[in-house]
């Protein structure tokens, strides 16, 4: 019993780390139609650019600041000049950001070399939790709670504002939205510039936990994407169910059949393809 | 400005013929390096024109296809060392095993399109090779398996070297080569054109879209199953490389750059990443680097591919 609430927080630490990426990840796809190949790479350059901040500075806040503020300017001039001439032309936008997740990956090998890291824990979030016999790192409770607010932020924004109102239409109709008013170009790199900063916000959480190594970026990709595909493209709730089902799955996976841990993933994928092949939440 | 096609011959017929005779007559005069090179083109030709038929001529942008390539090399590995299988033994299982693969995770993929069949065949691609990297007992993990025998001393041929090999695979590039021209010309072939080019309409004619996407993604799957097993025996050795992302997206490049729904052109776009990748390799260490940003030139610059320049887009 105690190791099967122990897994199932673990799971949901991963479903917490799994919704910061995919969140942004899907709301790319749903305002424009965008396969984003270079989404595990703002996770990676995340985690190296609050490595490289907190280590001279040795303040972790500023750190995760930065890679933030830097992932986001990084995500906002590649739509800008890059991905926007392309706009409703999938399969080149595809291979740009596929360019550029190759050009990532090997430019943080060259800058920070291959050596893996870790960022450090903050010092009043280390120790565990302790109930009965249930032991749980209090980092990785803060990790969840944090995605939980992100969750709660995202929904608030997506809903209940105004600027969530023009993604929401668009999303559904981006030539229509663009007939009411809507500037459907700037607006897709607010969206691809914030989705960047999420994606490095999961980096910079999972940090103390994953660290930074070379080969991150394509190892989270498929994560992110069965999420996605899961939860259907486009959609914040189908992001959050998703990265549940995928952070239960995989780590239950890899408890139980360590050898088929990346196998396991497929089940459901599968499952949800044959029922449903927009996705829970996706539209057609 | 319209070239006037009739008066004058097409370029492309005349390079396609200096290549045709260079890839014959050329390698006795060449470095084992070079024959080596070579050997690469021809077989990652193969592989590229496989993925043509989806990508060009269907309109199914795989990014997964490096799986059904790598699973038949495994296939031959795994039966020629762990099993001590027979050579045909051996071709035949890598080549079931590719194809069968094919066969079955089309029946996931093939009523997907567009953007959707580009992240499951990726999401399928990636959950292939994280099995070559964690099932360690069959695949020999991050290890790979060596020790593959060498294919021209299998069959008898009567010299061994890279000079006998290249001409195998030459002949198995030829054989594909022709297969797959007869193919795409074929009545099949045209509906997969159709298909790609307006699938409801196709559909209002009467064709089974859905079967006709599956048939094409089998065939792609079988064809760069051939690949695959020439690949083990050029190299001796498997390893998780072979399907990892990075090859799945070195082959879309493959076929971007030399020009999809062409067949010569994923070839030459092979040629010409091989050829990149081995001569960049001796000055510097920073291939994905520069594979990026060939990626990022091709598609601003010669978005439809070398092999259509100066022709008109389709619309």
């Amino acid at each position: 019993m105690t190791y099967f609430v122990v897994q199932s927080l673990n799971g949901l630490f991963s479903a917490a780390l799994l919704f910061l990426i995919a969140s942004g990840l899907t709301l790319a796809f749903g305002v424009m139609r965008i396969v984003n190949i270079a989404h595990g790479s703002f996770y990676m350059l995340g985690v190296y650019v609050a490595y490289t901040v907190a280590a001279r500075t040795s303040s972790l806040l500023a750190g995760a600041l930065l890679a933030l503020f830097v992932v986001a300017i990084v995500g906002f001039l590649m739509q800008r000049f890059f991905l926007r001439r392309f706009a409703s032309q999938p399969l080149a936008q595809m291979m740009m950001t596929m360019g550029f997740a190759l050009f990532f990956r090997d430019a943080a090998l060259m800058l920070w070399g291959g050596d893996p890291f870790t960022l450090p824990t903050p010092r009043w979030l280390t120790g565990s939790m302790e109930i009965g016999d249930i032991v749980f790192p209090w980092y990785r409770v803060f990790v969840i709670v944090v995605a939980a607010l992100v969750g709660v932020g995202l929904w608030i924004v997506n809903d209940r504002t105004l600027i969530g109102a023009r993604v929401r239409a668009t999303v559904d109709d981006p030539e229509i939205a663009a007939a009411t008013g809507i500037n459907v170009a700037r607006l897709s790199g607010g969206v691809f510039a914030a989705g960047a900063a999420l994606a490095a916000f999961g980096g910079v959480m999972g940090g103390p936990i994953l660290g930074g190594y070379p080969g991150m970026d394509f190892e989270l990709l498929p994560l992110a994407f069965v999420v996605v595909i899961i939860g259907g493209m486009g959609s914040l709730k189908g992001a959050l169910i998703g990265a549940i089902v995928v952070g239960m799955i995989d780590n239950f996976g890899k408890a139980l059949v360590p050898e088929l841990s990346y196998f396991t993933l497929f089940a459901p994928m599968v499952l949800v393809l044959a029922l449903k092949p927009t996705g829970l939440y996706g539209r057609a | 400005m319209a070239e006037p096609r009739a008066t004058a011959p097409d370029w492309r017929l005349v390079v396609a013929g200096l290549g045709a005779v260079f890839l014959l007559a050329a390698p006795p005069f060449l470095s084992a390096y070079w024959v080596g090179l070579l050997t690469q083109v021809v077989i990652l030709g193969i592989l590229a024109m496989s993925l043509d038929l989806l990508i060009g001529y269907t309109g199914l942008p795989s990014l997964g296809h490096a799986g059904f390539f790598g699973v038949a090399a495994y296939g031959v590995g795994i039966l020629s060392t762990t099993y001590q299988a027979g050579v045909v033994a051996s071709i035949a299982g890598g080549f079931i095993a590719g194809t069968g693969l094919a066969a079955l995770l089309g029946l996931i993929v093939s009523h997907v399109r567009d953007v959707y069949f580009l992240m499951i065949t990726m999401a399928l691609g990636m959950v292939l090779w994280g099995l070559s990297f964690r099932w360690i007992p069959v695949t020999g993990g991050d290890n790979g398996i060596a020790g593959i025998p060498r294919l021209e001393t299998l069959i008898g041929l009567p010299a061994t070297g890279p000079i006998p090999f290249y001409y195998l695979a030459l002949v198995v590039f030829a054989a594909c080569i022709v297969l797959m021209m007869v193919l795409v010309k074929s009545p099949f072939g045209l509906t997969l054109q159709g298909i790609r080019e307006h699938e409801p309409r196709m559909r209002s004619l009467g064709f089974n879209t859905w079967l006709h996407g599956y048939l094409s993604y089998v065939c792609a799957g079988a064809f760069a199953s051939v690949a695959g097993i020439m690949w083990a025996y050029y190299n001796g050795f498997v390893s998780p490389t072979y399907l990892d992302l990075t090859a799945s997206s070195e082959l879309f490049l493959m076929v971007t750059l030399g020009g999809p729904a062409t067949l010569v052109g994923p070839v030459i776009g092979a040629g010409a990443i091989v050829i990149l990748k081995n001569v960049m390799s001796a000055y510097t260490a920073r291939w994905l680097l520069i594979l990026g940003i060939v990626y990022i030139v091709t598609i601003l610059w010669a978005p439809q591919g070398l092999w259509n320049l100066g022709r008109h887009r389709r619309s």
